[in-house]
């Protein structure tokens, strides 16, 4: 196996009083798709918000390729630049139109040349099948499509690993399908992918490994077909009987 | 769900929108107050609400004053009223500008000192945050004309620069006197503004790699500008309103013209119509920037 892409050893982290991350271990090899599942507030988050850099972690330390996170010294647009991150909310750029949203990043943080960034921003805008949208605002779109306006704006930096926090959580059922199905073909053309959902079915799908954590450690770690058919912890089999 | 199936005859109606367009709608009366008394205590300024009715009374109570005070002056066979108020109207219009000049200058002066105050206030720095948040209280809670007081007795008459003495006019100082609160006043609209966006702004801006002043200037502050501007020009209203303080200190403004004017002619009858006209000139420069505001204020509460 090659060097795994990210790679978090015994990561903690405490907001006040409140340890939310217990010594968290986990591995994104290149390529594959990781599902963290778990109860709500569980950490599952805050482990992403970590390896972003959003959120400073207390212990333990997070490899992004050869980027140490924990470093004092840390280039973040750097690692802004090889970890794109879509949230739960959406949080597009109300002022500024879905193409504008995608663009703007890349033209102005990364300085690229604004006429290839504008290419690459329309072919990805078809990539998430909103081509006929790219002059909306985002207020006049539904959810699911600012959704999926999100994700191309975060693969417009071109990176070299998505973080996906929840992103399903907000939207109403039928939009929850559109977003998925654009998650699963960036799965499927090879790009590395680390997702907190709720989404048990699109978990076992599309994933190559699971993580399920509770009360801010792992408590099993497994492939789908295992982890869904034979959960080894009695923590995970309560859990997933709720669910399926 | 259950709401709509409460109200057939709406949820026909809502089935022909599409869901995602937003639509003006009028909003019931609680709410409006609701939000106007949010607005208010985010801005910290009270918002002046005028309309229509407001000009008609404001003109038909002047007419009234000038016809009444007319009939009298023709009966005593004394000047017409009408006419000695053309008479004086253009040294008072001349005023006027005065206030006008000083309001513009106050406030642009102010908005760009608030502007720079009211970031400072949000700084991540706790010695700058703590120092600006305390020099806009302090000018935020003083009275404007003790400000006023302030500044025409503090700054100097007159400075030397590079040997060359200039005189400092009263008006001048008057205008740094309410540059002051302007200032305050702004920093707290900026504040509350830049507050009022959704932290996920910040966060999916920083995780495109944004740093943090590239955040306030592509991302926070232009959703900001919509929100500014309604307070924005409401505290304009105010602080033109306010401008006729200067003539207690002394500044020959519009309301000192008009007290001058009274003087002269010495003539009791002519109190309330002077006056009138003088408050009258206001409210017809101030009326359309409030109808501005409201205007303002109606269609962003629908669009955000």
């Amino acid at each position: 196996m090659t060097t795994p892409l990210i790679r978090i050893e015994n990561l903690r982290k405490s907001f006040g009083a409140n340890e939310v991350l217990k010594g968290v271990s986990l591995e994104v090899a290149k390529g594959e798709a990781i599902c963290i599942i778990g109860p709500s507030g569980s950490g599952k988050s805050t482990i992403l918000r970590c390896i972003n850099a959003l959120v400073p972690f207390d212990q333990g330390s997070i490899q992004v390729g050869d980027m140490d996170v924990g470093a004092a010294k840390l280039d973040k647009i750097a690692l802004r630049r090889r970890v794109g991150m879509v949230f739960q909310q959406y949080n597009l750029f109300p002022h500024r139109t879905a193409l504008q949203n995608v663009m703007m990043a890349p033209v102005q943080v990364l300085k690229q040349d604004k006429a290839e960034v504008e290419a690459r921003a329309r072919a990805l805008m078809k990539k998430v099948r909103l081509e006929d949208k790219e002059s909306a605002y985002p207020g006049e779109l539904s959810g699911g499509q600012q959704q999926r306006v999100a994700i191309a704006r975060s693969l417009c930096m071109q990176p070299d690993v998505m973080l996906f926090d929840e992103v399903t959580a907000a939207l109403d059922p039928e939009t929850v399908k559109e977003v998925l199905i654009t998650i699963r073909e960036l799965a499927e053309e090879g790009m590395t992918c680390l997702l907190v959902t709720h989404e048990m079915h699109f978990a076992r799908d599309v994933a190559d490994h699971i993580y399920f954590t509770d009360a801010g450690v792992i408590v099993e770690h497994s492939e789908p077909v295992e982890f869904f058919s034979a959960p080894k912890q009695e923590r995970t089999r309560a859990f997933l009987e709720r669910f399926l | 769900m259950g709401e709509s199936h409460a109200h057939a005859g709406v949820r026909g109606m809502r089935r022909g929108i599409a869901d995602n367009k937003v639509f003006p709608v009028l909003l019931p009366a609680s709410e409006r107050l609701a939000r106007r008394v949010a607005d208010e205590r985010r801005y910290g300024l009270p918002m002046l609400r005028l309309d229509g009715r407001g000009l008609l009374a404001c003109i038909a109570l002047f007419c009234l004053w000038a016809g009444v005070a007319e009939a009298q002056a023709q009966a005593a066979g004394l000047e017409s009223v009408i006419s000695i108020i053309l008479k004086w109207m253009p040294l008072i219009s001349r005023g006027f500008a005065l206030n006008v000049a000083i309001s513009f200058i106050a406030m642009g002066i102010g908005t760009l000192l608030g502007l720079f105050l009211g970031l400072a206030q949000i700084s991540l720095l706790p010695p700058i945050r703590t120092g600006s948040w305390a020099l806009t209280q302090f000018f935020r809670n003083a009275p404007w004309l003790v400000l006023l007081f302030y500044c025409i007795f503090v700054l100097p008459f007159r400075v030397s620069i590079l040997g060359q003495t200039y005189d400092i006019p009263n008006w001048l100082r008057a205008t740094v006197g309410l540059t002051l609160p302007v200032m305050a006043n702004v920093s707290e609209i900026v504040r509350g503004a830049v507050q009022s966006i959704p932290r996920g702004q910040w966060e999916a801006a920083e995780s495109l790699g944004y740093a943090r002043g590239q955040t306030l200037r592509e991302i926070i502050l232009p959703q900001c500008l919509k929100r500014m501007l309604p307070p924005w020009m409401n505290l304009y209203a105010i602080l033109i309103m306010s401008t006729p303080l200067a003539s207690i200190v002394g500044v020959e403004e519009a309301m000192s013209f008009t007290r001058g004017a009274l003087n002269a002619e010495r003539r009791g009858d002519l109190l309330i119509p002077m006056y009138g006209a003088l408050l009258l000139a206001f409210f017809i420069f101030c009326y359309p920037i409030a109808q501005a505001t409201q205007t303002l204020e109606r269609r962003y509460q629908v669009t955000t």
